[in-house]
């Protein structure tokens, strides 16, 4: 069902906690000691950087999911989480660069490994759609695309890895305290902007995703009651096609 | 922690807004779809009318 009452209360869930989470970050949470009011970007886009290499991930364990079973629906689950991540994606990219230029002077830097990290896995999905166009057949377009998607997927502790790792003095310092973590009263904001991303990727994926169920659905529908002539044939497309029972 | 007044409010507000603006751009995407989906729906409630009219006319003959 495409506007279910669960998918209303998700929906409602999500501008709550993103609201409660921004307006924390903004009237709770103090200034960073070393960047001032610029290091409220942190609470939008270290969230947004976080959901969408999840995405990412969640796009690779559905795609073993749909290799294991050869179930159409898992390779659905895989693209539109893919497609929904390279979205946020793209937010991660803008919204670091608009925070370097403010915090370093420079729009990108490229001697830091946690930005080069997630454009490489960025970039590297970004060719998840042409590979899935340039594959005609639908069968083996959805085999390849998820073999493409769990190896890319290995890529991405690799990005998290980097940010731990990195040693670089060039990264904005967030966590400026002695100890060197989040303090106290920049964790709560922090891990409630966070849930609240997690939960519009949530909603903004089953939205989708009852879209294309829909999508298939009137196809059906159309061709029980019209005939074969009455619905338009398949054209060459990189979202997966859904059975009709789907 | 200091309480200095906010430095840089141009950039942050475009961060905010970036981000805004996506999932505003996701939504307008996904309401125009719906739209869609409701234009092919009328549609076909048009259609099955059809048949079930063409079916009681056949049937009282």
């Amino acid at each position: 069902m495409l506007y279910g009452t669960r998918l209303r209360a998700l929906s409602i869930l999500t501008a709550v906690t993103l609201t409660a989470g921004f307006g924390l970050a903004f009237f709770y949470a103090p200034m960073d000691a070393d960047q001032g009011f610029m290091q409220k970007i942190f609470y939008v886009h270290v969230p947004l950087a976080i959901v969408a290499l999840g995405g990412f991930v969640f796009g690779g364990v559905m795609a073993i999911q749909h290799l294991r079973t050869r179930d159409a629906r898992y390779d659905l689950r895989s693209y539109v989480a893919i497609h929904l991540s390279l979205v946020l994606g793209a937010g991660v990219l803008i919204t670091g660069s608009i925070w370097a230029k403010a915090s370093w002077g420079h729009w990108w830097v490229w001697d830091e490994p946690t930005l080069v990290s997630f454009l490489v896995v960025f970039l590297l999905y970004a060719t998840y759609q042409p590979l899935r166009f340039s594959i005609e057949d639908p069968e083996r377009q959805a085999r390849y695309a998820s073999v493409f998607a769990i190896t890319a997927g290995a890529f991405v502790p690799l990005n998290f890895l980097a940010v731990r790792l990195a040693q670089a003095y060039t990264h904005p310092r967030v966590f400026a305290t002695t100890d060197g973590g989040l303090p106290a009263k920049m964790q709560l904001p922090f891990y409630l902007c966070l849930i609240g991303m997690a939960l519009l990727f949530a909603t903004l994926w089953k939205y989708e995703m009852a879209s294309k169920h829909t999508s298939a659905q009137l196809r059906s529908l159309r061709r029980k009651l019209g005939g074969d002539d009455a619905v338009a044939p398949h054209g060459r497309s990189a979202a997966p096609s859904l059975g009709t029972s789907s | 922690m200091t309480d200095t007044l906010p430095d840089n409010t141009g950039y942050v507000a475009a961060a905010y807004l970036v981000f805004f603006a996506l999932v505003l751009i996701y939504v307008v995407i996904m309401s125009s779809k719906l739209a869609r989906f409701e234009r092919e729906l009328s549609e076909l409630n048009e259609l099955a009318d059809r048949q079930v009219r063409e079916r009681e006319t056949v049937g009282a003959r």
